[in-house]
């Protein structure tokens, strides 16, 4: 009989063993790369000094003097550059949050519609793809925001859409809503009755399981949400009033202000993505094989309940992955906001306060460390959802 | 390849080399031209500040022609025609500097840059000089590891609203919306403006000056400001220009002028000499018409001015007839500020405070001798 050979062992120091050899590999790629970084930051450090630039982040607690136009925190120009870094960021957050959101959703829909059975809407929705990905984004933005939201009427002739909404070159004006006495208990109402809700349809759920028996558990949960709010209201007191817009002497005062830079971006950052999306989707609804849908059918279950039950489970294991890239492209696409004067992080931080601070190495290395670190999260966060929903072998 | 460490390297390497050959060159002159200069300065310690002198000249020298910033588009600063021929204030300018290097003031290529993309081209050094209507402020001076050469136009900050909006003065403009350019001292300015009232104000601030332009002239703002001389040649720009008046406020200081690196005193001789070069000659009454003439002058001043006494222009690195060159090519200051913004132009604007100071204004230059 043979006597096994330990791997690694005995073989000593040796160039020929795998494990000598892969740890110098290593070091020796880490020792280039320190290098590399090295000799970088030294020359540009010299340089940096040789031409009497300034260097560190100190910039980052000096006020900043600009004004924007857009902010979601307060923000003054006595403010400083770091506080003008959080105010981009956050516009930045803003468009990608919402546009991902209605981009997805959108997305579902045209993919979902691209396989219909009825013709035309197939067709709408082929074509809606068709041309939506094969015009650049940049040239879609332009339109949305010089052809469309551009030459609507001025403040004074602005259109009302609905009572307190009106639609100018200001932007789109909506009334704000101010929270009163009832707040308070309305919306514990309603955090109470989400709660109750999630936790019904998780009972419900493993009582199916168990005995086969249903609970129309979604129905209760929805009279829930409706039904506990409106009786906080009616104990106590009107939750919240709406405040309308009033019109000044140039422009409205007061109301919700959703800026046309803004919505221009969002609307084409959302078509543009929902048709990769919706392609995507397609993409993975035709991946679960028919006989899948067919098994279902002949158990009885109703169409939307197969796909529902049946097909988007298995199909979303293969839409997620590419849906993660489309959803960081959206992320990183919103950076083109600087075309059309969207205070996003790009356009104040990498633009106004690198052109002010003249410190570029510093501005341009934490703008990509940002989008460096949101693509991240999304796709460890995708990633953990991914492995949620993977297939699990019984 | 065969082996992976070997692959490795090289590709590091290659890499690393093509990173470094990107980078402006600044970067690689630390390496090579440190030891350089430590040779031809016979073995003397080089000190930082030295180690740039005269290099820049000698750069362009070796070049064949220079490298010039300047706006956009500006009408009367610097602004291409339909044949892509620059013209205005700023480029005359350069061109005086092409014409003192070279004895030939169309050595030398501009470059367009946007008002925040400017100095960042000056640090890299992918310009040698910035002529771009930029104004002289203490931070820019300081932080961003500039020289200014002087002031080669006195301008202020004013706003243009809508004629129909029944506008007359810049207080009444609490609660507007005024459109104006990213990266300018323009966006402080307002800010500065309004913030000091206590009045409310939206700005919005675009990447491109057109595009600031159109904004306004489409009605998603209610004014827009910028240099004076600026709102003078943007509104030719206009549908209607004449629907649109600019306000009397002039609510800033906007000293403009040329921009070099700082690190290579010599450069920075050239470009402010220059300045003060096609001041002088105004004021001693050298045009490029009566060039030739004026070089039998007897007038110790002009006869120093024009290199036949003295040796100016050698101090700087030039040859004895640079502003011969410079008057030859481009005239003198007075002759720069009418052919492109003066009373006769389609801007129209009068000397004012650019008269020279023995007529009112305060363009005042240090004499040469
Ligand atoms: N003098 C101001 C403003 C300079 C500036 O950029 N002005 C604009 C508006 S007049 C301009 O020249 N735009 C032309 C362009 O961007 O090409 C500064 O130095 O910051």
């Amino acid at each position: 009989m043979q006597k096994p050979v330990k791997r690694g062992s005995g073989m000593g120091i040796s160039w020929y063993n795998p494990r000598v050899r892969s740890i110098a590999y290593q070091a020796g790629v880490l020792a280039a790369v320190i290098a590399v970084v090295w000799f970088f930051t030294a020359t540009a450090q010299e340089n940096l000094e040789r031409l009497n630039i300034s260097t560190g982040f100190g910039f980052l607690d000096t006020t900043a003097g600009f004004g924007i136009i857009q902010t979601l925190i307060p923000y003054t120009e006595q403010s400083s550059y770091g506080r003008a870094f959080l105010v981009g960021l956050l516009n930045t957050l803003s468009v990608a949050v919402i546009g991902i959101v209605l981009a997805t959703m959108l997305g579902f829909v045209v993919g979902v519609a691209r396989l219909s059975r009825n013709w035309l809407v197939a067709k709408i929705a082929a074509v809606y793809v068709e041309v939506m990905r094969n015009i650049p984004l940049l040239l879609q933005l332009f339109f949305w925001y010089f052809a469309v939201l551009r030459p609507l009427p001025g403040p004074a002739d602005s259109i009302e859409a609905l009572p307190g909404v009106f639609l100018s070159n200001r932007g789109l004006i909506l009334p704000d809503p101010v929270l009163d006495a009832g707040a308070g208990l309305f919306f514990s109402a309603l955090a109470v009755a989400i709660v109750a809700g999630y936790v019904l349809v998780r009972w419900a759920r493993a009582r199916q399981r168990a005995t086969g028996r249903l609970f129309p558990a979604l129905r209760v949960t929805a009279a829930l949400i409706v039904v506990l709010p409106l009786l906080a209201w009616a104990v106590g007191g009107t939750p919240f009033h709406l405040e309308y817009a009033t019109r000044g002497a140039f422009d409205f005062s007061g109301g919700v202000r959703l800026l046309p830079e803004f919505v221009a971006l969002v609307l084409g950052l959302t078509l543009y993505t929902a048709a990769f999306i919706g392609e995507i989707v397609r993409a993975g609804i035709q991946s679960v094989d028919r006989g899948q849908a067919e098994a279902a059918a002949a158990l009885g279950l109703k169409d939307s309940t197969t796909l529902r039950l049946v097909v988007v489970p298995q199909a979303l294991r293969l839409i997620v992955p590419p849906l993660t890239s489309q959803i960081l492209n959206l992320t990183k696409n919103s950076s083109l906001a600087v075309a059309i004067a969207y205070p996003d992080l790009v356009a104040v931080f990498a633009g106004t306060v690198l052109n002010q601070t003249g410190q570029a190495i510093e501005v341009i290395a934490i703008t990509m460390a940002v989008y460096l670190t949101l693509s991240l999260a999304t796709s460890l966060a995708m990633n953990w959802y991914n492995a949620r929903i993977a297939f699990r072998e019984r | 390849m065969r082996n992976p460490v070997a692959a490795l390297l090289l590709g590091i390497l290659i890499g690393a080399g093509g990173l470094y050959f990107m980078l402006p060159y600044d970067a690689a002159a630390v390496l090579s031209g440190r030891a350089e200069v430590a040779v031809s300065a016979g073995g003397a310690v080089p000190d930082v500040d030295r180690a740039g002198a005269g290099e820049t000249l000698q750069r362009i020298k070796r070049r064949g022609f220079l490298h010039c910033g300047v706006s956009q588009g500006l009408a009367g600063f610097s602004s291409p025609d339909e044949r892509g021929r620059w013209s205005g204030i700023d480029v005359d300018y350069c061109r005086a500097i092409a014409a003192a290097i070279f004895g030939d003031g169309e050595k030398v290529r501009f470059r367009p840059l946007s008002a925040k993309d400017r100095f960042t081209a000056l640090q890299s050094g992918e310009v040698d000089i910035l002529s771009r209507n930029t104004t002289w402020t203490m931070s820019r001076d300081t932080q961003l590891g500039f020289d200014f050469a002087g002031v080669i136009y006195y301008d202020g900050q004013a706003f243009m609203v809508r004629k129909d909006s029944g506008i007359t003065n810049a207080r009444q403009l609490a609660g507007a919306t005024i459109c104006t350019q990213t990266g300018t001292t323009t966006e402080l300015n307002l800010a500065d403006y309004f913030r000091g009232r206590g009045l409310e104000y939206r700005v919005l601030s675009f990447e491109k000056n057109d595009e600031a332009i159109s904004a306004y002239d489409q009605g998603r703002c209610d004014g827009y400001t910028t240099d004076a001389s600026g709102l003078y040649a943007e509104r030719l720009k206009m549908q209607r220009p004449e629907d649109n008046i600019v306000l009397p406020e002039i609510i800033s200081k906007e000293p403009l002028g040329p921009v070099v690196r700082q690190g290579d005193p010599q450069w920075a001789d050239i470009a402010r000499w220059t300045l003060s070069a096609l001041l002088n000659a105004e004021e001693l009454g050298i045009t490029s018409e009566n060039i030739e003439e004026m070089r039998e002058s007897e007038n110790p001043l002009v006869r120093r001015l024009l290199g036949a006494e003295g040796s100016y222009g050698a101090s700087v690195g030039l040859g004895p007839d640079w502003v011969i060159d410079i008057v030859r090519a481009v005239g003198n200051y007075g002759e720069i500020f009418e052919r492109n913004v003066g009373v006769d132009t389609p801007l129209g604007i009068e000397r004012g405070l650019n008269a020279l100071w023995t007529d009112g204004g305060v363009m005042y230059a240090p004499p040469i001798r």
